[in-house]
């Protein structure tokens, strides 16, 4: 008895120290706009939103591959579709044709948002159903082909740019808030990651997230339990494809450029990277790998054009000897300062 | 009262040129522990397989309480009241004692696409699942990560996760196999316990545990069953002792 409430104690002081520590970095990424205005830097804002976006994607990709043990090799096809909703959306807005008969047009972000993630859960649902039915090398492979067609059809697809992709002039518009201003459409951004991510904790941590585990543990003992895996492996892959269209979406409007570059399969691979990076199946690794990988680049980038030849193999190295990624090595300093 | 809870007919299942079934014919008495035993390589685990849907039979039938179980997957067959342990475990080894057996109370409960609310706080399950530890003898283990347990804790924690749904045939691959002799006793305790409540099909090794417990014993080889009885028939009988216990010494 005694030992269990000590161990509870423990429990609820470490959440407790991880609540304050979570709330003093959002307070911080949130403050961070004033920072980089006062140092004279606004270009940081920019980069920041980007890692901010690519943390959606990466935490949403991460349910699949980190959680379920769904290792998808095709989620920029997904981050792609949501970029191409909002490009579609705002080219008819401004030409005002019609697409099928329909007046679809629009250029308000509270339309474009869900429209991409009901139209990329769609997507990934069909594919993902498809897909699904292979398992382990086979299923990286397909799910890399369908991203690879999906590519193909855009590249081809000459109404709506092709190869060049879709200029989009204005971001859309929000009520009450001025999108154009870059502190704005930040703010914005990390407002979605926050509640995406803090929507994903609750996910991993109910009877959903419970089974997505046991399935990347151990399938047979799921069946053994009476556990049917395959519509729980699928919503998971669709819960994450939605995450990677909002990410995708996002994107779209804070590059004001879509292009089928975004679902490149180099881009998918960076996904997985970020996951692996900051350490698949927990909370926040995925989003601090997205930082890591977009700063890495950025930092190489200016040292030599050929970073590429750099990057890889310290990735390599990095995904060698931090088991568990960037939270695994942040586990670890915690835990040697706690004995 | 002697009802027939499992009833195998005619079970055929060859990998090539290797028959693992021949025609293999098998009753299981509702309450009973019917025990199977043959030497490595009969085809025992083949036949657990096929009674839960993993192993696909090339032939005969298979019916559950009266019910065909003929072309239903091994959760459907789950969900009717069958439940096996495995040979060697399978079990969620990043996470603890308590989570996998809470899992397994939760997938008893019906489906999981609940979303919100969190597993580690869900009194409907950990409830049951203490119940369940305390009564597998895991109880200290509970907080303990399943890749650091002892070989003899899989084989308890297999059980548990086994009895957490509360089946009404349990299938036991080798429950006792690597164990030492205090955990073997320990287990044999245990299914005694569970004897009445739960039909049980027993595949084992250690012939102490195999007369301890059983009912009924059928001597599996070369995938067929070559003498079913009572303990004392299997004893006296001599192809089993020629072809089997003799083995033993
Ligand atoms: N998937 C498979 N493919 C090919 N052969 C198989 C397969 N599964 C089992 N066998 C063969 O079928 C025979 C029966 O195997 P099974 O595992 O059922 O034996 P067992 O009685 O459980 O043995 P043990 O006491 O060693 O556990 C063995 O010869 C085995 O090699
Ligand atoms: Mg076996």
């Amino acid at each position: 008895m005694a030992e269990t409430n000590i161990n509870l104690a423990a429990g609820a002081r470490s959440w407790r120290w991880q609540t304050a520590v979570l709330i003093g970095l959002v307070l911080l990424l949130a403050a961070l706009p004033l920072l980089a205005n006062m140092l004279g830097m606004p270009s940081l804002i920019s980069l920041a939103t980007r890692i901010v976006i690519l943390a959606i994607a990466a935490s949403s990709l991460n349910l699949a591959l980190g959680y379920a043990g769904l290792i998808s090799f095709g989620h920029a096809a997904w981050y792609g579709i949501g970029a191409y909703v909002v490009g579609i959306l705002y080219r008819h807005f401004v030409s005002g044709e019609a697409l099928l008969g329909l007046p679809i047009g629009s250029d308000q972000l509270l339309i474009t948002l869900p429209a991409a993630m009901l139209i990329t859960g769609l997507c990934s649902g069909l594919i993902g159903a498809l897909a699904l039915r292979t398992s382990g090398v086979q299923f990286i492979m397909i799910t890399l082909a369908f991203a690879q067609m999906i590519f193909f059809f855009f590249v081809a697809l000459k109404a709506y740019g092709g190869d060049d992709g879709l200029i989009i002039r204005r971001r859309n518009e929000l009520p009450f808030v001025d999108l154009r201003e870059n502190e704005n459409f930040y703010w914005l951004s990390l407002l979605i990651a926050v509640v995406w991510i803090l929507l994903l904790s609750r996910i991993v941590q109910s009877r959903f997230g419970a089974v997505l585990t046991g399935i990347r543990q151990s399938e047979p003992r799921m069946a053994a339990l009476g556990i049917a895996t395959y519509p729980y492996k699928l919503v998971a892959f669709i819960l994450s494809g939605m995450g990677c269209g909002l990410a995708g979406a996002l994107m779209a409007n804070h590059a004001r450029f879509v292009s089928p570059d975004m679902m490149h399969w180099t881009q998918s691979g960076e996904f997985m990277i970020m996951v692996i990076l900051g350490g698949a199946g927990t909370l926040l690794g995925p989003a601090a790998g997205a930082a890591m990988l977009i700063l890495l680049e950025m930092q190489l980038g200016a040292v030599t054009e050929h970073w590429q030849i750099i990057l890889g193999p310290l990735l390599v190295l990095m995904i060698l000897f931090w088991r568990g990624g960037l939270s695994g090595l942040w586990r670890q300093m915690m835990g040697t300062r706690h004995d | 009262m002697t009802e027939i809870v499992l009833d195998v007919r005619d079970l055929t299942k060859s990998y090539g040129g290797l028959k693992a079934s021949d025609h293999l014919s098998f009753q299981l008495t509702r309450g009973d522990i019917h025990a199977v035993i043959g030497p490595n390589g009969a085809g025992k685990t083949t036949f657990i397989g096929q009674v839960m849907g993993d192993v696909r039979p090339d032939h005969g039938s298979i019916t559950f309480a009266g019910q065909s179980l003929n072309g239903l997957s091994t959760p459907q067959r789950v969900r009717l009241g069958l439940a096996r342990t495995f040979q060697i475990p399978r079990l969620l080894k990043e996470q603890s004692v308590e989570d996998n057996i809470a899992l397994a109370v939760q997938a008893r409960q019906g489906h999981s696409f609940l979303f919100w609310s969190a597993v580690a706080q869900d009194r409907s399950l950990l409830d049951p699942a203490s119940e369940i530890m305390r009564r597998s003898a895991l109880s200290a283990r509970a907080k303990v990560p399943v890749a650091l347990l002892s070989h003899g804790e899989h084989k308890q924690l297999e059980l548990a996760l086994a009895l957490a749904l509360r089946p009404q045939l349990l299938l036991l691959d080798e429950p006792m196999a690597g164990m030492g002799p205090s955990e073997s006793r320990a287990m044999v305790q245990i299914l005694l316990g569970l004897k009445g409540q739960v039909s049980m099909l027993l595949v084992e090794h250690d012939m102490d545990a195999v007369f301890a417990l059983a009912d009924r014993i059928s001597v599996l080889v070369y995938g067929r069953i070559i003498a079913s009885g009572t303990p004392q028939e299997i004893r006296a009988n001599a192809e089993v002792r020629a072809a089997y216990l003799g083995e033993e010494g």
